[in-house]
């Protein structure tokens, strides 16, 4: 299972969102943090969530990664409606579907780089021995093959963040979600992490969805920019400044 | 996730927090050591019992004594036989009888007696008793001095180790100190010992008078018999170190004859007496008759047997059958008392999970997003729970067993200064070992059920928002 078979796009969107609500329940009150969005990403599409804090941006990104469930509205990746998906369905699909980074890295400060890198691996119940050349492999491609046996805090806070994107590529999902990845990188670092992120998009074909309060970051890369404030989508439009690129046509898959 | 990898996460858990881990880890030992502790206690006390009983008393032996003895054992037995005095005679035919029960190897008659034995011309009064041949291999006879009879009619005896003192003159201190049967059997062996009994003669000549009164009972008129005083001159070939407070009878006699030998001196018996009305005179009467069975385990079948043929019965079981029940209680009170110190441990098996699901509240969000399913969490949180439980219970049965050692060390050091035997009070049997270790991994894994339960529904979003 740790290769299952690459979803091909046959024309149909990605991720679709149709009329996805979450609320939650504050006491009394109800707090809609994601109300009435839809919105379609076509496969390969680099996508920009953006929005001020509070605007539901990151909601809408945990629904897509099948970490919350919506309260109405439906979330479709690869054609499966993640609301009709058991806990245990939903969980494989986080394994194999999607690979996600957080802005706060989230590695697990008990282990070192290539520890955190297999753990996915050994959900997914890979061998042993494929394991350790995968993740040894894995690693290099982001630069950190002298790291391997370090643990996350003794490392500066990008090559975490490329630790991070080595893990959520292990299993190599097709979906790539990324939540403020650079919000607690300086520029250069949030640069280099970036176009590490552009670069599966190119050259891997993932489609990624992004989720930013910088607006000049998301223009720099994303083909296509989306605003929420308050749960609700403002405007949806394509990022002149950035081309195509790896649209739903595709370049050539290469997972190396 | 596989099995190996899930003990290998659980180890580099449990290592994380060592303090914490390593507190719960001996809690549970030092509960799973209670619970050793006192089952082995119990086991040892229960043991040590049965190998008094083991020496003392033919486990694999039913004595079988006639309802007519109002002297005996078991008669409040059974309600609905018959009154004693219509009851069955245990007489040859009747031990022939019950000798061919199924699983009985031999039945022989006890024959015992009160006498003199004469030894360098002084008197001594003692039981004698018959064994058969087979009581050569009797347990009890491992620490013989000399040889059992050379043959089943053989003019020889074997004497227990007091009357061996009171031969030579030792006058035996209070029971205390252990003298040696090795010591006094030399100067005994192969000497003589003269033995005055009473003989029983069948005779014809019966006197006529009682023809008249008893005229409707045929038996009556020709039965009579004679007692004459007889001597016999018998070897001494072995000196035995038998206990006297022993609870079997054979054993509480201080001479053995051969049995053929025994019987064919017709020693006056008190049955005689009783039995006069009934059998005819030449024909011995037994007051007991000891059956050997060929396993111990089907005894109460052949008491039951010999119970319907219409006798009393009793058998060393049914002694310990109570004693057996009183073990089994306290088995069970030494078990409670055990194991509530491995309860209080679960319940910081329970504390200490709680804790780290407290602490690692984040890490597991992290596991869930990056796609462990809620079984993989729970069979983790499993694992370190059942890994404490292991550990635990190794450590625990050890120190279990390093308490008893230490027990056993005080009581015998205590003993040989009240001048007792050493004895062997504390038992740890491999079953034992193996209940405690599968019972602390089991109550270690009911201790996670909680948390690991608790862990898996854990919600990432929150988890992962929560720093």
């Amino acid at each position: 299972m740790s290769s299952p078979e690459r979803y091909q796009a046959n024309g149909a969107p990605a991720i679709r969102a149709e009329q996805l609500c979450r609320h939650y329940r504050m006491g009394e009150a109800v707090i809609r943090a994601v109300d009435g969005v839809s919105l379609e990403v076509r496969s390969g599409e680099f996508v920009a969530l953006l929005g001020s804090s509070g605007s539901g941006k990151s909601s809408v990104l945990n629904l897509i990664a099948g970490l919350d469930r919506p309260t109405s509205g439906s979330v479709t990746v690869h054609e499966r409606n993640l609301a009709e998906l058991s806990r245990e369905e939903l969980a494989r699909y986080r394994l194999h579907t999607v690979g996600m980074v957080f802005q706060s890295f989230n590695l697990i400060a008990s282990m070192t780089l290539a520890e955190n890198v297999e753990l996915p691996m050994r959900f997914a119940e890979v061998e042993r021995a494929k394991r350790d050349s995968l993740a040894r492999e894995a690693l290099s491609r982001v630069g950190l093959q002298s790291r391997m046996n370090h643990r996350p805090s003794e490392l500066s806070g990008g090559e975490q963040q490329r630790a991070a994107l080595a893990r959520a590529l292990i299993n190599q999902p097709q979906v790539l979600l990324a939540d403020e990845p650079t919000g607690n990188l300086d520029s250069h670092t949030g640069t280099e992490i970036m176009n590490m992120v552009r670069e599966f998009n190119q050259e891997l074909g993932m489609t990624v969805v992004m989720v930013t309060h910088e607006r000049a970051l998301a223009e720099r890369y994303a083909q296509r920019l989306i605003f929420l404030a308050d749960g609700r989508l403002v405007s949806d439009e394509a990022n002149s400044a950035v081309g195509a690129g790896a649209s739903a046509t595709g370049t050539e898959r290469s997972p190396r | 996730m596989k099995l190996p990898d899930l003990g290998e996460l659980a180890v580099r858990n449990l290592r994380e927090s060592v303090l914490r881990n390593s507190l719960t880890t001996i809690g549970i030992s030092v509960g799973v050591a209670s619970l050793v502790a006192m089952l082995s206690l119990g086991i040892g006390l229960q043991q040590l019992a049965s190998r008094r009983l083991m020496k003392s008393g033919l486990f694999d032996t039913v004595v079988v004594t006639s309802r007519r003895d109002l002297r005996n054992f078991g008669r409040e037995d059974d309600r609905s036989a018959p009154p004693p005095g219509e009851s069955r005679i245990l007489d040859e035919p009747t031990r022939l009888e019950i000798e061919h029960l199924p699983n009985v190897m031999e039945a022989y008659p006890d024959i015992r007696f009160i006498t003199e034995l004469r030894f360098d011309d002084k008197p001594h009064l003692t039981m004698v008793a018959a064994l058969p041949s087979s009581a050569k291999s009797n347990d009890a006879f491992e620490a013989l001095q000399g040889h059992f009879f050379s043959s089943d009619t053989a003019p020889e005896v074997v004497i227990q180790k007091t009357f061996a003192e009171e031969l030579l003159g030792k006058t035996p201190k209070s029971g205390l100190d252990e003298t040696n049967v090795a010591q006094l059997a030399p100067p005994l062996l192969g000497k003589e010992l003269v033995m005055r009994y009473a003989q029983r003669e069948a005779s014809q000549a019966a006197p006529s008078a009682g023809n008249d009164t008893a005229s409707g009972d045929q038996g009556i008129s020709g039965a009579a018999y004679s007692v004459v005083s007889r001597e016999l001159k018998l070897k001494i070939v072995g000196v035995a170190d038998l206990d006297p407070e022993s609870m079997r009878g054979p054993t509480r006699a201080r001479v053995f004859l051969p049995l053929k030998l025994a019987e064919s001196l017709h020693v006056m018996q008190p049955t005689d007496l009783r039995e006069i009305s009934r059998s005819a005179g030449s024909q011995p009467v037994y007051s007991s008759v000891s059956v050997r069975v060929k396993n111990p385990a089907q005894i109460r079948a052949i008491e039951d047997a010999i119970k319907k043929m219409g006798f009393n019965t009793f058998s060393i079981l049914d002694a310990t059958r109570s004693l057996q029940q009183f073990f089994a209680v306290l088995d069970v009170f030494l078990g409670i008392f055990g194991s509530l110190a491995l309860a209080v441990a679960s319940i910081g098996i329970v504390n200490t999970l709680v804790m780290a699901i407290l602490e690692r509240r984040r890490e597991i969000g992290i596991m869930k997003a990056i796609g462990a399913s809620d079984g993989d969490v729970k069979k983790l949180f499993f694992a370190e729970a059942g890994a404490m439980g292991i550990l635990g219970g190794i450590v625990g049965v050890a120190l279990g067993w390093a308490i008893g050692q230490v027990i056993n060390l005080g009581t015998n050091i205590y003993l040989k200064r009240q001048s007792l035997p050493p004895e062997h009070f504390w038992s740890v049997p491999w079953w034992l070992v193996a209940f405690a270790l599968v019972f602390a991994f089991g109550v270690s894994l009911v201790s996670g059920l909680y948390p690991a339960g608790r862990a898996a529904r854990l919600d990432p979003v929150q988890a992962l928002r929560y720093e």
